[in-house]
């Protein structure tokens, strides 16, 4: 796009892209895309309850030009489906979506011919959030996870081919760990279970079944 | 209508200073759900480690979303996962379908399913969101032994559940003893 995709990678480019992705991360707002009963729950989330301005994203804009994030709150039906399309096309790059709930996910329990069976058929989506309707807990959990996902963004494809030679892998562990107090930090790491503490679980679907 | 009243609407807001605070701050402080919150699930053992999942089916019968799959497979005498005859070959769950509803849990016969409060769950990969019985089965505790061995706690499965809660009581009190003497 600009100067940092004809210049090689060092030391200078990395510490803009660190300051670029702390600038992005640290007042990400969303854009107001509340379509089912998980809009209640988004809205929860941006109430004094929850906060969601502790991290800097407390106004949930109206306007996609003005919008990084777009939370697809809720079931996207066939007729709503080019709507989405656009006001994702509005939003100014980069940009980022999070599927909020089963049926923006995958569809969920409406297995028919009205509704979207996943909304990554429509837009690239960053952040499955599973939950029916997730909590606001699991939204904010949800978020912070975007929020290391920017953070370990690449800025530019010479940073991404480097990125992808040393294979560095992102670990997603839950929020309520990664951010643990210090002195609460043993007893939520027994309240966890085992093989999610890392955030690195692997998919352990048997190929064959997947080509199925 | 005073002439104060203006400055009256500041005192509210000024007051709220002195109050306390009801935001929960949620990733640094953890509250616990309700103890029966409808969580991630889990696939649970014997307290000799064979699993409880029979493969009936039930849980997938019984999920609304289309969620869960299943495939049973007969246990051998060489190699058995479940005391009885059939086991849980292949277990999936969609946590990408899952609405959390429960049925599943009320479906199972063995008590093999149940729901734990864990839902940090948000991926960036639908793959990894579905689950595998790799995944979802309950960690070997101590006195737990994997899974193919023969049955180590009767001779057949009427003993695994006509004396289910006594062998529970046992396999509890034997690891609060082990850790006792581990002290």
């Amino acid at each position: 796009m600009g100067l940092e995709e004809k210049l090689p990678s060092g030391v200078l480019l990395a510490s803009v892209e660190k300051l670029a992705n702390w600038a992005r991360r640290s007042s990400l707002w969303p854009a107001t895309f509340g379509l089912a009963c998980c809009a209640i729950e988004m809205m929860t989330t941006g109430a004094p309850r929850y906060d969601l301005s502790r991290f800097g994203m407390e106004v949930f804009r109206a306007s996609p030009r003005q919008a990084d994030l777009m939370i697809v709150a809720g079931r996207v039906s066939q007729k709503m489906a080019p709507v989405l399309r656009q006001i994702y096309d509005q939003m100014a790059e980069p940009k980022w979506v999070l599927a909020m709930g089963v049926c923006a996910s995958s569809g969920g329990m409406f297995n028919n011919y009205a509704i979207v069976q996943g909304v990554d058929h429509i837009v690239p989506v960053d952040m499955y959030l599973p939950g029916c309707p997730p909590r606001p807990e699991m939204l904010i959990d949800a978020i912070l996870k975007i929020h290391e996902k920017i953070k370990h963004e690449p800025l530019g494809p010479a940073r991404a081919r480097l990125k992808a030679e040393r294979g560095e892998e992102l670990a997603l562990p839950p929020s309520s760990l990664r951010y643990a107090r210090k002195k609460d930090r043993k007893e939520r790491e027994a309240a966890i279970p085992p093989n999610e503490r890392e955030g690195k679980r692997r998919s352990t679907i048997p190929l064959e079944l997947l080509e199925q | 209508m005073g002439m104060l009243d203006p400055i009256k609407g500041f005192g509210v807001t000024f007051s709220t200073m002195f109050k306390k605070v009801v935001t929960e701050e949620y990733p640094e402080v953890f509250y616990p759900t309700a103890p029966r919150y409808h969580g991630r699930h889990q696939l649970n053992r014997h307290p000799d480690g064979l699993e409880k999942c029979v493969g009936c089916e039930l849980c997938a019968w019984a999920c609304p979303a289309d969620a869960i799959f299943v495939e049973g497979a007969d246990n051998t005498e060489e190699e058995r996962y479940s005391p009885g005859e059939r086991y849980g070959k292949n277990y999936q769950i969609n946590y990408l379908r899952c609405i959390g509803c429960g049925l599943c849990i009320e479906a199972c016969p063995t008590r093999s399913l149940t729901m734990l409060n864990f839902y940090e769950l948000a991926d960036d990969d639908r793959q990894k969101l579905i689950y595998t019985k790799e995944d979802l089965l309950a960690p070997l505790l101590p006195g737990m032994e994997a899974p193919p061995h023969p049955m180590r706690l009767g001779d057949d499965e009427q003993d695994y559940y006509v004396r289910g809660p006594e062998l529970a009581r046992q396999a509890g009190q034997d690891r609060q003893s082990s850790e006792v003497s581990a002290q």
